[in-house]
């Protein structure tokens, strides 16, 4: 079967000849009309919207957005507060990276509609300090909607007023989880909050109830307060709602971003015929399915049970490149879609090697406040960095595996899991390259091999 | 701590933007790195005593955070990205093309003080890997060949210095 066509709703104008990402242009473009219409109704109609499009978080735990809305607390009398989660660092992902570049006032949009439906009157983006550029452009564009009224006091002469500042983070992945981030833009070390009682939703930034959501997120926002949440939910499919922005990187011939509605198009689909397959000559070996942390897919291995399409349940058989890219389909065959981060290895990657370069990463991003962790990531990344460097055993599978089992479900946030996932799904699905290692180090590497560690 | 007017009068500009003055430590010290180039050892002092807070408060998070340094780098900073989809395409060899090209290992000043090189953590551009940021500015898809271009324009830059 053919791959569907892209349908580009979030990123419609990225890459468009012509397109800046002044105010100019967005207005041009028909921008800011649907704030406009947004004020004009009543905030529980806007939340309705949300719930009723189906929408999931697009940060990568997939968390539906109206429920998220449906939690904070409204009745504390306290502030509440919306920050937008730019903080775009799971490996794999790049996706928000371009909409805060190219099409910086669709975030602004979105969030200033996010932010009356919720009816909160400051709102941060917390934007990776990598992202020099990114932060100037969404400076100069909130200066710009400010000047025409969109933002700041009186918005539009409804008396409702909200301001939005841009906060840069300063090089830790931890700020990705809600909690860090929130420690983070108090000031402090983003070591995340312990749940319950810290549920942003109650207690988040000041103690206050806070909204955290991804950029990605907001902008589909904007697309379901124009078009209606029931509108939205015909893209996509049942649970799935709305269009899907993967981002695929490694060995394709055609890495990049691709817009596809939720749940119409499978790995192979995407993999083979949008992303133009393996490079010459080469087969693909592994993918991971949703950023760095979920859990990796070899091509050859099945998947079978039983799912429901409709009121009905059906056998499935998949290969990898049958199964469909929603987060429902991915996390039924033991991975994730996570952030949509698509991470491609082909038959020159040794596992171990592509492990330890993970466990690297890993251990250098936990922010050390849970042992487990803390220690757990750092000896799996001295065990594998060891078995790549230095001396190999063939019971390092079993050690590494001994290890990563003792840190999920016992640390505060998820990077507990997150740091253990690649361990654990690299030794169940490449355990036998693992234990071969020691011999396999004795012997020529393929000649388009290359260091990741 | 001998900083600009302007870099005062961001300081002074961001405090506003957050109910509590300690939410203000992440941009401030961002603001005395791009002054100085890097955080002198009485930055502790003089935020902990702008913000009103103790210095243990800022040294954990300048300790915290990888882009917060304590000790000044080359005029240039170069920063390869070796997470994986950039590895997968060549990272570590262009990290060591520029460690060649300028004589230098990770983290340290160059002997002609020109560039830093460093070997960072993902940088958000996997579909263009390997990437590659020098100071501000993201380099994409940088091969050894473009490593090499890149450092010749830098030294070219520094010549005329």
């Amino acid at each position: 079967m053919p791959a569907p066509a892209q349908r580009r709703i979030i990123f419609k104008h990225i890459d468009e000849p012509g397109y800046t990402n002044d105010i100019g242009c967005y207005l041009r473009n028909g921008g800011y009309e649907v704030l406009k219409k947004a004020v004009t109704r009543k905030p529980e109609e806007l939340i309705d919207e949300v719930k009723k499009s189906g929408l999931r978080g697009r940060g990568g735990a997939g968390f539906p957005c109206g429920v998220k809305w449906g939690l904070v607390d409204r009745k504390s009398g306290k502030p509440i507060y919306l920050i937008v989660n730019a903080d775009e660092s799971e490996p794999g992902t790049f996706k928000d990276r371009y909409i805060m570049h190219q099409d910086p006032h669709q975030l602004i949009e979105g969030t200033m509609i996010s932010c009356f439906a919720n009816n909160v009157k400051q709102a941060y983006i917390y934007i990776r300090g990598e992202m020099p550029h990114g932060a100037r452009i969404l400076e100069k564009a909130i200066a710009e909607a400010r000047a025409a009224n969109f933002v700041g006091p009186n918005i539009l002469g409804t008396g409702y007023s909200c301001e939005i500042f841009v906060h840069r983070g300063a090089g830790a992945y931890i700020c990705g989880e809600e909690t860090g981030l929130i420690e983070s833009l108090e000031g402090k070390r983003a070591n995340p909050r312990i749940k319950p009682p810290y549920f942003p939703a109650v207690l988040g930034l000041y103690q206050c109830p806070t909204i955290v959501n991804n950029v990605e997120t907001l902008c589909h926002v904007k697309y379901i307060a124009e078009h209606g949440g029931a509108e939205y939910a015909k893209i996509g499919t049942p649970g799935n709602t709305g269009t899907r922005i993967f981002c695929v990187s490694g060995h394709v011939q055609r890495p990049g971003y691709y817009e596809f509605p939720a749940g119409t198009i499978t790995m192979g689909q995407l993999l083979n015929e949008v992303c133009g397959g393996p490079l010459p000559g080469r087969k693909f070996k592994a993918v991971i399915p949703g950023g760095s942390s979920a859990k990796i897919l070899r091509f050859g291995e099945r998947f079978k049970g039983k799912r429901k399409v409709g009121t009905e349940l059906v056998d499935y058989d998949w290969g990898v490149e049958d199964v469909p890219m929603d987060f429902d389909s991915l996390g039924m065959i033991g991975t994730m879609g996570g952030s949509g981060g698509v991470i491609v290895m082909d038959d020159t990657v040794n596992m171990v090697e592509a492990l330890a370069n993970i466990n690297a990463f890993y251990s250098h991003e936990s922010c050390g406040q849970c042992t487990p962790c803390r220690e757990g990531s750092l000896w799996m990344k001295k065990i594998t960095s060891r078995m790549v460097h230095g001396q190999a055993r063939s019971a390092d599978a079993a050690l590494l595996k001994s290890v990563a089992d003792q840190i999920p479900g016992r640390t505060i946030c998820a990077f507990g899991e997150a740091c253990s996932w690649p361990t654990q799904s690299f030794i169940a699905k490449f355990g036998d390259e693992f234990k071969q290692y020691p011999e396999t180090k004795k012997t020529a590497k393929p000649a388009a091999a290359v260091a990741l560690v | 701590m001998n900083l600009k007017p302007e870099t005062l009068a961001k300081i002074d500009e961001v405090i506003t933007h957050y109910p509590t003055k300690r939410s203000a430590t992440l941009p401030l010290l961002h603001l005395i790195q791009e002054d100085v180039g890097y955080l002198p050892p009485d930055t502790s002092e003089w935020v902990a005593a702008k913000l009103e807070l103790q210095p243990i408060n800022v040294l954990e998070v300048i300790t915290f955070y990888p882009m917060f340094r304590q000790k000044p780098i080359g005029r240039r900073h170069i920063k390869v990205c070796r997470t994986l989809s950039c590895a997968l395409l060549g990272g570590y060899k262009t990290c060591a093309t520029f460690e060649q090209e300028f004589h230098t290992h990770l983290g340290e000043v160059s002997p002609d003080g020109a560039v830093t090189v460093d070997f960072v953590e993902c940088l958000a551009s996997c579909g263009t890997a390997p990437v590659v940021m020098i100071d501000d500015e993201l380099h994409e898809k940088v091969d050894c060949a473009k490593a090499k271009q890149l450092s010749d324009q830098i030294k070219a830059e520094a010549q005329k210095r």
